[in-house]
């Protein structure tokens, strides 16, 4: 198989950046990733873009094309919320691999902190559940979370304490990053004393709210070799879907992750075990804390204790989220889920600075969207 | 402040909505698979069959997992927190998201039985569960 090469990742600082737009953030993302890759605007022949709040448009990949004055073979806009950046990485290497394309560009932003306010993105957000037989009863996607959270927490045994550690544990990371929105250190007893939003979560087991954007080059292996940097190869990458809304959930326990992650690492004839650094979606601490135990990386029951423990910080048995991820890093959309694809390149090329993860070999993403709806994983290796 | 969020009924769902009206839960039936399927669709999502019965639920269920919500989704639910939300499924097989109302929101357990009750709110009578009286 001609495997694709990532050969160029760029994050844009997350948070508050004022007088941002969706479509500037977009372009001075796709702009960096391409000088990482050594690469102009004129090599690129393919162009995968998500979606904007602030921003909507039906033809946004068209839009940010003309924009950045990119003129490509091929072009589409994905929609799986936060599985997006892993999804659109995944599609890009299905063109590589047919031939269709020798450098796609996948580039995801928004400015949904300061392009509206908190209480538009909130509604706004809302709306992702039924709107006949869930939108009525006034659920958020945090007090949807929060129904996985007290089911698992009914069967497993977990505490809000375990949630807490997680949190904990991604603001730690965070710290680490300068470009991070939240980097002040969290206690457990900060995250337990901080308000409920939707029982058993509080609001620092919620990711935050940022602007932001995050953009990947997917290379042809043979393309790749006139880029910069050392190589990254996606070596395994998968899909899992059973809902979208959480009252069709088969299991709130189980998700589309296990599919997508056993595809993966199926494809990359690799276990769990064998990976030395892990980026993983964690809209919340029990979206990190489930998807951990689906897909393979911790026995039922225990990756709350685990997490306790530090097995997921910088050290630990499964160093995760080494950016700070949603919780900390930040979340803008498609381009949160995205920026997970970004730290795991950059702990492959061994650019983690004080975040860095020894001899990191075999990197771990995974994106969810919705109600831990859609999934998608990906396997990377330094090559 | 805005009005509490209306389904806007299709012809799928205008049996469900109708029943709920007349004070009655209905949920489809495919006679081919012998299972109930909720929410209403235009076929059975197991063999596409198009041939679906209606029929009436008892309104009894159990809570498979609840939530208290205090920060509201929009202006028009803010009064209204902390709120309980549940999964609940019913004794016919089928599982639906409602409010737990009648009760103190923070009371509400995994396992818990409840029973239908309806809201009446604009042009339609919306489904919602109550603590069921202890046998």
């Amino acid at each position: 198989m001609r495997r694709a090469r990532l050969t160029g990742v760029a994050a844009t600082a997350f948070g508050a950046l004022p007088g941002s737009s969706a479509l500037g953030l977009h372009a001075e993302a796709a702009h960096a990733a391409l000088a990482d890759a050594g690469l102009g605007p004129r090599d690129v022949d393919g162009l995968l873009c998500a979606y904007s709040l602030v921003e909507p448009h039906m033809m946004l990949s068209s839009v940010v094309a003309e924009y950045l004055g990119v003129r490509p073979a091929y072009t589409t806009a994905l929609q799986l919320g936060g599985a997006t950046g892993c999804a659109a990485v995944m599609h890009a290497a299905m063109l590589i691999e047919a031939g269709r394309c020798r450098h796609v560009l996948v580039v995801m932003g928004d400015n949904r902190l300061t392009g509206m306010s908190r209480d538009d993105t909130v509604a706004l957000l809302s709306a992702v559940g039924h709107a006949q037989f869930e939108v009525p009863y006034g659920p958020t996607i945090p007090a949807l979370y929060a129904l996985v959270a007290n089911r698992y927490m009914h069967e497993h045994g977990a505490t809000p304490e375990h949630l807490a550690h997680i949190a904990v544990t991604m603001r730690r990371h965070a710290g680490l990053h300068p470009g991070a929105h939240m980097r002040a250190p969290v206690s457990v007893a900060d995250v337990l004393a901080s308000r409920l939003i939707a029982a058993p979560l509080h609001l620092l087991d919620c990711c935050l709210v940022s602007d932001g954007a995050c953009a990947v080059v997917v290379s042809a292996a043979d393309a790749a070799r006139d880029t910069r940097p050392p190589g990254v190869a996606l070596i395994g990458s998968g899909q899992g879907h059973t809902h979208e809304h959480l009252s069709q959930a088969p299991s709130l326990t189980d998700f589309g992750c296990h599919d997508a992650a056993g595809r993966a690492l199926g494809e990359a004839g690799v276990r769990p075990a064998d990976v030395d650094v892990a980026e993983i979606y964690d809209s919340f601490t029990i979206t990190l804390l489930v998807e951990l135990e689906s897909m393979g990386f911790f026995e039922r029951g225990a990756a709350g204790p685990a997490a306790a423990a530090g097995a997921l910080a910088l050290g630990g048995s499964l160093p995760t989220n080494t950016h700070g991820g949603l919780l900390s890093f930040g979340h803008s959309g498609a381009a949160g889920g995205l920026a997970h694809v970004v730290e795991g390149v950059r702990q492959l090329r061994g650019e983690g600075g004080p975040r860095q993860v020894p001899e990191a070999r075999l990197a771990f993403v995974h994106g969810d969207g919705g109600i831990l709806s859609a999934h998608c994983s990906l396997v990377l290796a330094r090559t | 402040m805005s009005a509490k969020p209306l389904p806007r009924i299709t012809a799928e769902t205008r049996p469900y909505w109708e029943a709920c009206a007349a004070g009655e839960l209905r949920y489809q039936w495919c006679p081919a698979c012998r299972q109930p399927q909720f929410y209403p669709r235009v076929a059975c999502a197991r063999c596409g069959g198009r041939a679906l019965d209606w029929r009436r639920s008892a309104g009894r269920g159990v809570v498979h997992a609840v939530t208290v919500v205090h920060r509201a989704p929009s202006a028009a639910f803010k009064a209204d927190v902390p709120y309980a939300i549940a999964l609940v499924d019913l004794d016919e097989g089928f599982r639906m998201l409602a409010n737990v109302v009648g009760t103190a929101p923070e009371t509400v357990r995994i396992g818990d039985r409840v029973r239908l009750v309806f809201e009446p709110r604009g042009e339609v009578a919306l489904p919602q569960f109550t603590p069921a009286a202890r046998a």
